[in-house]
């Protein structure tokens, strides 16, 4: 078809002199990875959180919890990462709003990008905890508030060690959704992987070396991810269930 | 066994329709034009103020009168009655193609001339040309870019402009943080909240952003151009005949003095959509151009 194919590319010193364009590449991956595991972490920690609140009989707390899983469930992606770069700053007080805006972009464009994926991300976690508290048979809160434990132990002793373990193969897609969503952040320049993709197209026009290369990039991220977590998924499968021993 | 003589036919159709655009180049475009009489031009739909649609969806803009003007010289140029103009849009991605492979005769949008491109086109004579400088706000003090030391400076990607910063900041340690945005108006949007001091484009583009602008009167266009570019409409490679025919009639233009009035209808004075005024003043190097028309690169 006339294309010029030249893997080579990789290894030119980039048109800024930086760097290499492999160099950009890669920066581009530690990007990725550093935002989608900081969101992750995030995720984790307030979806759990979220998600065990969803399921306590307190009704107030209860529907709390499920406004913050449909206000972040159902606002696209896109949408919610151009209010937090470009309309939140907006809503400080003038002086601090600018000082944050004059600060340096790539912090404000990482900081947008990990709270946007972490709150969106962490409305997802949140149904999948729940609905592993919801899976347990009512009989193991009730004995274990009948042998005297608070509702707060049963949580922390009876209901959350299991239902952990129960959803560790949904969590494990949304552990790889994290990174693949991780891309809509190059919207707001931030130079992650698909951005530097791009980046790599507009500067050495040879489209097909740079996607290629963006595609196993990502390939790899992913199935390391896959592979850690059907590990984790066998070690702490609960004898009796579905697939346990 | 039935259907090969069938897909043999069909073969033959397929070799015939895309053999013939190249049938028609080497004929010569000229030659072409007098025998369909119908000439296909490429545009823009939103090149402001090069080649856009007014409200009435009608192809308007100062690149869009300058083919014109050419479109009348071919006419004249093979003695034909009448001519019929077909319109054709066209976009950065696929406007080389469309001219390399027939389906549109001439483009006059916003297309640089450059070394690279010389390769695939033949470019006119150059009808425009623009200098990539800086768009800041008035009370900013920022007057050229070396003021941009250690600021934050947008500009958007993919763009010469682009990759002319982020150079300039590597060669001469200048310390700015570059931020990529991904089209003019996220750019403008980045400047206008106060996230960058400066956003670096071609000029025509800057001011036309500062026409949109809520408050024009607020930003200004400064800076020691970084680089020229040329604006030239694109024809089919080696095909001199036809070229000449475009070059002579841009060239007359620009000797008559009508080129200063279309510059100054489209750069000087309110423009439709919205009635903007662009107060673009005629560049030293515009001056030149009209002066001495010709088809040469920058780079």
């Amino acid at each position: 078809m006339g294309y010029s194919w030249n893997w080579g590319v990789f290894l030119q010193p980039s048109a800024t002199g930086d760097d290499t364009y492999l160099g950009w590449m890669f920066y581009g991956f530690k990007m990725t990875i550093g935002l989608s595991l900081s969101a992750w972490l995030m995720a984790l920690f307030l979806g759990s959180i979220i998600g065990v609140l969803r399921t306590v009989p307190n009704k107030v707390l209860s529907g709390l919890a499920m406004a913050y899983v449909e206000l972040f469930r159902n606002i696209p992606l896109l949408v919610q990462l151009f209010l937090w770069y470009f309309v939140l700053p907006e809503l400080l007080p003038a002086s601090l709003g600018n000082a944050y805006k004059q600060s340096n972009p790539v912090v404000q464009q990482f900081l947008a990008a990990m709270i946007c994926l972490g709150l969106f991300t962490s409305a997802r976690v949140a149904e999948q905890v729940r609905s592993g508290i919801s899976s347990l048979p009512p009989g193991q809160k009730n004995a274990s508030l009948a042998i005297g434990f608070t509702l707060a132990q049963t949580y922390r002793y009876v209901m959350l060690p299991m239902a952990f373990r129960l959803v560790v193969p949904p969590l494990t897609s949304e552990f790889l959704n994290i990174f693949k969503n991780s891309a809509v952040c190059s919207t707001i320049g931030l130079l992650e992987l698909a951005a530097e993709g791009r980046q790599l197209v507009d500067y050495t026009a040879q489209p097909y070396e740079s996607f290629i290369a963006v595609t196993l990039a990502y390939l790899l991220i992913n199935v390391v991810v896959m592979f850690s977590m059907r590990w984790l998924e066998a070690h702490v499968r609960v004898p009796g269930y579905i697939g346990g021993k | 066994m039935t259907n090969s003589p069938r897909l043999a036919m069909l073969a033959m159709v397929a070799t015939t329709l895309l053999s013939a655009p190249a049938f028609a180049q080497d004929a010569g475009t000229l030659k072409k034009i007098k025998e369909t009489g119908v000439i296909t031009l490429g545009h823009r739909e939103s090149s402001i103020p090069f080649s856009y649609y007014d409200d009435k969806q009608q192809v308007i803009g100062y690149s869009q009168e300058f083919m014109l003007k050419a479109v009348e010289a071919i006419k004249a140029d093979q003695k034909l009655d009448k001519l019929e103009i077909k319109l054709m849009p066209v976009t950065s991605a696929n406007r080389i193609t469309l001219i390399q492979n027939g389906t549109v005769d001439i483009e006059c949008g916003s297309t640089t001339n450059n070394t690279e491109r010389q390769k695939q086109v033949a470019f006119s004579n150059t009808i425009f040309v623009i200098g990539t400088k800086l768009m800041v706000k008035k009370d900013s003090g920022i007057k050229d870019f070396p003021d941009l030391a250690g600021k934050n400076v947008v500009t958007t990607a993919g763009t010469t402009s682009e990759r002319l910063l982020r150079k300039m900041n590597e060669d001469k340690k200048m310390g700015m943080n570059v931020i990529s945005a991904k089209d003019h108006g996220e750019s403008f949007l980045t400047l206008e909240t106060g996230r960058a001091v400066a956003f670096m484009m071609d000029d025509a583009l800057l001011y036309g952003e500062t026409a949109k602008a809520k408050r024009p009167a607020d930003w200004d266009v400064v800076g020691t151009a970084q680089s020229k570019e040329a604006y030239g409409c694109m024809v089919r490679k080696d095909d001199a005949a036809f070229k000449k025919v475009v070059d002579s009639a841009i060239a007359s233009v620009m000797a008559s003095g009508d080129a200063v009035k279309i510059y100054n209808k489209w750069f000087m004075a309110p423009i439709p959509p919205k009635g903007l005024n662009l107060n673009m003043p005629l560049s030293d190097e515009m001056k030149a151009l009209y002066k001495a028309p010709n088809d040469k690169a920058f780079e």
